[in-house]
């Protein structure tokens, strides 16, 4: 079983350090320490378990260190800052560990974006030695790139021409729409296999800054500081998560997953906060108490436990427990706080979780019951549903759905919209009616009659419905399923992080399933072996 | 500026009528004596030793003898005759007409092979720049001002494909190659070992057998490539190169004959033989590992991606391929030890295509062998029981399985602390260096040698050994 709980006591692989208003991540990968025997990790080449590492360091910048204000991501090697994804590990997965793979590390990058763009955590790359493909790609996704200029490091993303597969990290839309390389040089650059020296690099914007060695060091302080403004003090210590796993499924405080292998069905179910829940205020000395975050963290553990572990789960069942108005009053705590850093990087994480789970390969289906809360900050879970069912009854026991100003905005989608924007598709006469309800517990039918969930039977039709759509759905094509799903979540505008997880995936994943990449004589597969690869060379 | 080409750069490849070569050349060579002034032997500039230049390759061609003033050598630009008919002789490609261009998908390929070998020949270049200053005689300070030039001439080698073959691209690597410079914290040379540095006769002498004879193998491999420009090039290459295979294999005896001259007189202890200015044995023998190991680590990986890649596309084969049997190994192993991770040594069964730098490796210890035996050999007329051995292939890596291991230079893996302590006894120290750098005087007399080295047994292209091989000026 994977899973992704590490902390710095236990890297392997990175070496942390804080220096003021800067940290740097320095990549000194451990040959032998792959997450699966099998392969050797030269080069600084990483593998699944380098970028859990990474993801956890990132966060405990995020949380742990506030007064860091900009992170130096280098290499401790000689003369080798990456090689990228390990090919071996590569050409020896599983095709859907190859395609988890590459969406959780892309997700780490999308999340730097992230932090950038809301915390202010500002990313510089410090390239001081030999940098391609997945490499190169970890640089793309910082605000800066510093080179060093030896007349001989060289940059490139060699896939194409040595793997006969793409950058799987976003490096062809970063190229272009990040860097605004221009589309003919990105070509030439992308077809390179050895890439290009320092002063091309700078000449095509492939970086931002070079230097020689012996200016190098002093280079990339100097960009760091003028980079590092401080989001806060001081930190919290993120606790390790509590977590218990059986075989009925995982627990958590305030998520549960139950495992229904026999239908192919995992329910994941989100817990309001209770009595016992800490204030904000509270939060700064117990973060473990506090609910925004540790539900947070929770779910987030939870989608990526059940992407790599569970892969037959085709449907997730996405429920809610107990007191909306707790629900609600959480997220007026977070929201009086919103500007501070400890506030904002909930809400981060709380985003950026949200966004795992839009682009889970999974069907969702929000499953809004008497015993439900989905109000707040929980609403957005339904809305990232593929379909809502909501129970019409009456009385006092008739679930409400309390929508907040959080469903407006706080939470924007990958293609930036809100999730309620993103709903209607650009419809705003819609979205306007909408949120003259925020504030108010909307029923079953009034929730229908706004378009805000699928289906609403009564309680006599319930059991069955619920039954049948759950039945139905899951006896579809998983990856008919797959793309339809990723086709109908994202409406409206492209951004750079849909191009990369939609556009860039598909063809990838689409590369790497073709023989021209993985059959037996496939680049990819014959990739070191010494054997040159055969191509089927009809164009599709 | 014009140059008379034929006259200025004595050449096969018909330079005269090439436009694409001569637009190349007149940029490029003005800045390689910019670079040979700067960066060549230093303040020897006025200086004539007696050179060899290769004006043809054919016999009466290759070896034209006279006094010169470095700069005004005339580096040429020569391609072993052409075969008629050759076909490729490994790999893939097996049996295929050799290509006469560079074809498209080879062609980063090629160009980073060009660009490595092309950047050791300056970089040694480079590496001895100081040497002449203290040469132990004319005969050496002619030899290694020969080594000299014909680096400089491997280089215009390697330059002339990148110049002929690889259009822009090649013209932007064949300036980066006098760009980057040998030990430059900010432009270093690409391999480590070229980034040495050489700044006493021993390790010259270390330097010439071992390095060069890497050079020697690596020459060998590319002189089976597929791409016959590149074979042709480095064929008529390793010509030269034989020379300086002699001056280290010489260099290195004359310095054993001497030291057993000395240990006849006063014994084996190495200080009396350092006393009467000689070199002890044991003094050699930790030269001898620390630049046995340094080489072995430029063969690269014994299992190798790249080297498994370049011998099935037919780019890089084995020294003498049409002396085996089997020129595609698709099928092969070959068995590596490597460590075992608890202190002991595993063995492991790697594909026959990816073991070919460790195939190369094997063929280049077994030659120094070869060496080392000659040298024990003197040693064991002389009546003496000592002998200087290569050290194990494991000992001090920082390429492939062996990488920061704690061998012992037997092979034995040992515990952290034994290595710690046994390196200071297996390398050579602060003070050895110092002992051999009190040596390094300049002897200018013709005919005379340091008391540290044995005369040759014979001089240059049958001149005396006391003839003016360096007119100094």
């Amino acid at each position: 079983m994977i899973t992704f709980d590490t902390d710095p006591s236990r890297y392997k692989h990175w070496r942390v350090a804080y220096d003021g208003a800067v940290a740097t991540l320095a990549l000194h990968v451990a040959e032998d320490g792959g997450i699966v025997p099998g392969y050797q990790l030269k080069l600084n080449s990483y593998d699944l378990g380098v970028d859990i590492e990474l993801y956890d360091a990132l966060n405990r910048i995020r949380f742990e260190h506030p007064e860091v204000g900009a992170v130096v991501i280098t290499s401790a090697r000689d003369r080798v800052f990456s090689v990228g994804a390990n090919i071996y590990m590569l050409a020896t997965s599983p095709h859907a560990f190859k395609v988890n793979f590459c969406k959780f590390t892309n997700e780490t990058r999308t999340g730097i974006e992230d932090s950038s763009t809301y915390s202010g955590l500002k990313f510089l790359a410090a390239i001081n030695g030999a940098c391609a493909g997945g490499g190169y790609e970890i640089a793309l996704a910082c605000d800066e790139i510093a080179m060093v200029d030896d007349r001989s490091t060289m940059v490139s993303l060699p896939e194409v021409p040595l793997l006969g597969v793409l950058p799987g990290t976003g490096g062809l839309t970063r190229l272009i729409d990040k860097r605004r390389v221009r589309r003919d040089l990105a070509d030439v650059f992308c077809t390179t296999a050895d890439g290009v020296r320092a002063d091309r690099a700078k000449e095509w914007k492939l970086v931002d800054h070079i230097a020689p060695p012996n200016r190098f060091a002093a280079l990339v302080k100097e960009r760091a500081a003028a980079l590092a403004k401080p989001r806060g003090d001081k930190g919290i210590t993120l606790p390790p998560l509590r977590r218990e796993i059986d075989a009925e499924g995982y627990h958590y405080r305030w998520v549960d997953v139950v495992l229904d292998r026999q239908a192919r069905v995992a329910t994941i179910t989100v817990k309001a906060p209770d009595h016992s829940t800490n204030s904000f205020t509270s939060a700064l000395y117990e973060p473990a108490e506090w609910w925004p975050l540790a539900m947070a963290r929770e779910l987030d553990d939870a989608i990526l436990m059940l992407r790599f572990n569970e892969l037959e789960m085709g449907t997730i069942l996405l429920e809610t427990r107990g007191d909306d108005m707790r629900v609600l009053s959480a997220d007026a705590d977070l929201d009086r706080n919103r500007d501070h850093w400890l506030a904002r990087e909930t809400i981060g994480l709380l985003r950026r979780t949200f966004s795992r789970l839009d682009i889970s390969a999974r069907s969702l289906f929000a499953i809004i019951d008497e015993r439900s809360c989905f109000s707040g900050t929980l609403f957005e879970l339904a809305l990232a549903a593929d379909r809502s069912y909501m129970l019409h009854t009456k009385g006092n026991e008739a679930p409400r759905i309390t929508m907040g100003s959080e469903s407006f905005g706080l939470y924007p989608m990958a293609n930036g919209l809100s999730r309620i924007a993103n709903r209607f598709a650009g419809d705003s006469a819609a979205v306007e009616k909408i949120e003259r309800e925020i504030a108010t517990p909307l029923d079953a039918a009034a929730a229908l009659g706004l378009g805000l969930v699928t289906a609403t039977p009564d309680e006599l039709d319930w059991d069955e419905e619920i039954r049948l759509a759950i039945e139905e759905r899951a006896s579809l094509s998983p990856d008919a399923l797959s793309g339809l799903e990723a086709s109908l979540r994202f409406a409206g505008p492209e951004t750079m992080a849909t191009r990369i997880f939609a556009r860039l995936s598909a063809w990838q994943n689409w590369i790497f399933n073709r023989p021209n990449a993985t059959g037996a004589q496939g680049a990819l597969k014959l990739f070191g072996s010494g054997t040159k690869p055969k191509f089927d060379w009809e164009r599709v | 500026m014009a140059i008379d080409y034929i006259e200025r750069i004595p050449n096969n490849v018909d330079l005269g009528g090439n436009k694409t070569l001569q637009r190349a050349l007149e940029h490029w060579q003005p800045r390689f004596l910019d670079w040979w002034r700067e960066m060549g032997p230093s303040d020897f500039l006025a200086s004539e030793p007696y050179l060899r230049t290769a004006i043809s390759v054919d016999r009466a061609g290759w070896a034209t003898f006279g006094h010169v003033k470095m700069p005004d050598y005339r580096w040429g630009i020569f391609l072993a005759e052409q075969e008629p008919d050759r076909c490729i002789g490994f790999g893939d490609e097996y049996g295929k007409p050799a290509w006469q261009q560079v074809p498209g998908e080879l062609r980063s390929t090629l160009r980073r092979l060009i660009v490595t070998q092309g950047d050791t020949e300056p970089a040694s270049v480079e590496q001895q720049r100081l040497l002449g200053h203290t040469a132990p005689s004319l005969y050496d300070l002619r030899n290694l001002f020969q080594v000299n030039v014909e680096e400089g001439r491997h280089l215009w080698a390697m330059v002339y494909l990148l110049h002929a073959y690889f259009g822009r691209d090649g013209r932007e690597e064949a300036e980066a190659l006098l760009e980057r410079h040998s030990g430059d914290a900010d432009r270093p040379r690409i391999l480590t070992t070229f980034n040495e540095r050489i700044d006493d006769w021993l390790s010259f002498f270390m330097f010439t057998f071992f390095t060069d004879r890497d050079g020697k193998f690596q020459l060998k491999s590319f002189a089976e490539s597929g791409f016959d420009p590149l074979a042709r090039t480095t064929r008529f290459m390793l010509t030269e190169e034989g020379h300086h295979m002699f001056v280290g294999d010489s260099g290195v005896a004359r310095v054993v004959r001497r030291t057993l001259e000395v240990m006849k007189e006063v014994g084996e202890e190495p200080d009396k033989v350092r006393a009467a200015g000689a070199i002890d044995l044991p003094t050699i023998q930790r030269y001898l590992n620390f630049w046995f190991s340094s080489s072995l680590d430029l063969f690269g990986a014994e299992s190798s991606s790249n080297a498994a890649s370049y011998f099935a596309a037919g780019v890089k084969g084995r020294p003498d391929e049409a002396k085996f049997g089997d020129h595609l190994c698709r099928d092969g192993a070959m068995t590596l030890d490597l460590p075992d991770g608890k202190g002991g040594v595993a063995r492991e069964e790697i594909p026959l295509r990816n073991a070919m730098n460790e195939a190369v490796r094997n063929a280049y210890v077994h030659e120094c062998a070869v060496g080392a035996r000659r040298w024990n050999g003197f040693v064991a007329a002389a009546g003496f029981a000592q002998t200087l051995t290569l050290p194990s292939t494991r000992f001090r890596r920082s390429t492939g399985l062996w990488t920061d291991q704690p061998v012992d230079p037997a092979g034995n893996v040992v515990s952290d602390e034994a290595y710690a302590a046994g390196l200071p006894h297996w390398l050579p120290s602060d003070g050895d260096r110092a002992f051999i750098k009190s040596l390094m005087q300049r002897v200018t007399e013709p005919g005379k040698f340091a008391a540290w080295i044995a005369p040759p047994d014979r001089g240059v292209n049958e001149l005396p050994i006391d003839y003016d091989y360096v007119r100094l000026n």
